[in-house]
């Protein structure tokens, strides 16, 4: 509608669009403000890092990213003076600071075992949950309200309950501490979610698009995939998000479930303040490193994101 | 082009029957109707033929093939939905493409190409086949529909009320091309509606619906002027059959058993200060441009007639009123033949 009345009931007046702009703004300015910081923090020096008043003018450095990605050690000056000079920018960073590099560090490791998992269960469980979803949608299933309630009610109790028979079991099963044990434990968490929110897509998309297609000659898997999926996608794309964003963010079973092989990126973070002081740069590298798949999905599919968050989830 | 046929199909949706007993027999190039009201079953009628339904009891034959157990896929029907006929996500070209894109098809892609231009044409919507679906209009969505039907030649079409979502302008101008369309075709069509004048001017057969049993089945000349029942009789006709107990005609002679006479407005004879037929009084003047609709008030009774607007009648005026081969039905509401 182009033409607008002041007091129209459907369209907001200017003034109480400049508001409620306001107030997003200003709420978006004070959950990204920690985000900043720690992205700030990444790139100081550790004397940077811990001033104060905090220095928000700073001259920016990777030592940070480079303690982060090393296992260092400390030598005195005349040990460093005798080495032979430094083969690349990162190792005379370190030296600069009294340090010798060791050897690589695990992040890369950890890294990509976050990646692996996170994506990995994010996977399996909107595979599972849309095919599971369309099954409750479309057939006379028996039980059909108990299974959903069942699957619903894994979610009721904290999953931390769990963790003691989980980490017997995992023991007994030889999943400890592996990706895909991880994995599959992401996975049966994710897929109630999954399955709940994607029925509520499915259910909105009408029964006479597939039967158009199976009476022109499709079979209901060809119906399923040509004509459901691509009219689902906004609440697929909308189900992996959440389920990622679960999957990379979980400690407590990542803690207590991997150690040397499998272990993802949110226990190891606080395991790098341990090493040798507080480094709060290399934590802040590695927060940030941690961030940026996520940010970069989501940047990816907000335009299905925020359909999909308005339409689906909110029944009419 | 082939023959259907259906043989005592009953559908049934936990207690309620939906298709009771059915039997109905599609010539080869048939536009056969189904009209009935809402719930009358002429929905789950189609869904059956076209496989979408499995049926309780009874069979289904498309061209002497005994389908009733084929999936939709194997039945060679093509089906035009009410709504929610275009697939949004593709474009209108993709959508008329659809089917003959299907597996159990695979056309080649250029003979798609000269089909779908050659329907885009008929239906007049050349211009639009680069379009999103979504982008058009509701008549051009409904003929994208009903071209999503026609690029193939299945033994027959199904239209489930295709022109039901339009406004009354679109709905005639389709009604038209559409009946153009199936004749130049010879297309053997099974449609459903709930509107009369849809039934009257497209099908070759009409069979009137009520409660999951067929009533009467003719062409639309017959079921007009013949009708099997009272049922039928209210069911078409605009305005609706006037109906008067038989007893406050005692003049006009009917056969025996009749209880109630039926007639329609343009039947009726009206004439002023006439001492002619029923003695009634003008209660209400509808003036609709080419006619004027007369509300006659005879004995409590209201009557409609048919007049024309140069006739000037009054409200308040007293008037006789004539039956012209009036109907007469019996106390089930079956038409008694004199």
């Amino acid at each position: 509608m182009s033409a607008t009345t002041a007091h129209s009931i459907v369209e907001a007046s200017p003034r109480a669009k400049t508001v409620a702009g306001a107030i997003v703004i200003l709420y978006a300015l004070i959950t990204i403000l920690p985000l900043l910081w720690i992205c700030a923090t990444a790139f100081k020096s550790q004397s940077d890092a811990i001033s104060y008043p905090p220095k928000l003018l700073f001259t920016p450095t990777l030592e940070g990213f480079v303690d982060l990605f090393t296992v260092q050690t400390r030598q005195p000056p005349d040990f460093i003076a005798k080495l032979p000079p430094a083969k690349s920018w990162y190792e005379k960073l370190a030296r600069e600071r009294g340090m010798v590099i060791a050897g690589p560090s695990p992040v890369v490791g950890r890294f990509v075992n976050s990646l692996i998992v996170g994506f990995g269960s994010t996977i399996l469980a909107t595979l599972l949950g849309t095919l599971a979803a369309y099954g409750f949608s479309r057939f006379r299933v028996p039980l059909a309200d108990d299974l959903l309630f069942f699957i619903l009610s894994t979610r009721m109790m904290p999953p931390i309950a769990v963790a003691v028979p989980i980490y017997l079991m995992y023991r007994w099963l030889n999943l400890y501490d592996t990706q895909i044990g991880l994995i599959l434990l992401y996975s049966a968490v994710n897929v109630s979610l999954a399955v709940w929110l994607l029925k509520g897509f499915i259910d909105e998309i009408p029964r006479e698009y597939e039967e158009a297609a199976l009476v022109d000659g499709y079979t209901r898997l060809q119906a399923f995939r040509k004509v459901v999926l691509p009219q689902a996608a906004t609440g697929i794309a909308a189900t992996a998000i959440f389920c990622l964003i679960f999957s990379w963010n979980e400690y407590a079973f990542a803690l207590l479930l991997t150690s040397a092989n499998a272990q993802t990126m949110p226990p190891f973070i606080p395991f790098i303040i341990g090493e040798g002081g507080q480094n709060w740069p290399a934590v802040a590298a590695a927060t940030t490193l941690f961030l940026t798949p996520i940010v970069f999905v989501t940047i990816l599919l907000r335009k299905h994101l925020l359909r999909g968050i308005t339409f689906g989830a909110v029944r009419r | 082009m082939a023959d259907v046929s259906l043989a005592a199909v009953t559908k049934r949706f936990g207690d309620t029957v939906a298709v009771d007993d059915l039997s109905l027999d599609i010539a080869d190039g048939a536009f056969m109707t189904l009209l009935g009201p809402t719930g009358a079953g002429k929905t789950t009628a189609l869904r059956l033929v076209a496989g979408l339904e499995k049926p309780d009891g009874g069979r289904i034959v498309i061209g002497r093939r005994d389908v009733t157990s084929l999936p939709p896929a194997a039945r060679d029907v093509a089906f035009v939905f009410q709504q929610y006929s275009l697939y949004p996500h593709l474009s209108v070209f993709d959508n008329l493409a659809f089917p003959l894109r299907a597996p159990a098809r695979r056309l080649p892609e250029n003979e798609i190409k000269a089909r779908v231009s050659e329907v885009a044409a008929l239906l007049r919507i050349d211009s639009k086949l680069g379009n999103r679906a979504t982008k058009l209009s509701g008549g051009e969505m409904q003929r994208v529909a009903i071209g999503r039907a026609l690029v193939r030649r299945p033994a027959i079409y199904l239209m489930d009320e295709p022109l039901s979502s339009l406004d009354a302008k679109l709905r005639a101008d389709l009604r038209l091309e559409l009946k153009r369309i199936q004749a130049e075709l010879g297309a053997t069509l099974l449609y459903v509606t709930h509107d009369q004048v849809e039934a009257m001017t497209m099908a070759t057969t009409i069979g009137v619906i009520d409660a999951g049993r067929i009533v009467q089945i003719g062409s639309p000349r017959e079921i007009y002027e013949r009708p099997a029942s009272l049922y039928v009789a209210a069911r078409l006709g605009q305005p609706s059959i006037n109906i008067v107990p038989r007893h406050l005609l005692p003049d006009i002679p009917a056969p025996s058993g009749a209880e109630t006479i039926g007639a329609r407005a343009e039947t009726l004879r009206v004439q002023r200060n006439s001492g002619e037929g029923a003695r009634g009084r003008v209660t209400w003047i509808e003036h609709l441009g080419d006619q004027n609709h007369l509300h006659i008030e005879l004995d409590r009774h209201e009557l409609v007639a048919l007049v024309n607007p140069d006739a000037d009648f009054a409200v308040g005026d007293q008037v006789g009123v004539g039956f012209v081969n009036p109907l007469f039905f019996d106390r089930n509401g079956v038409r008694l033949v004199r």
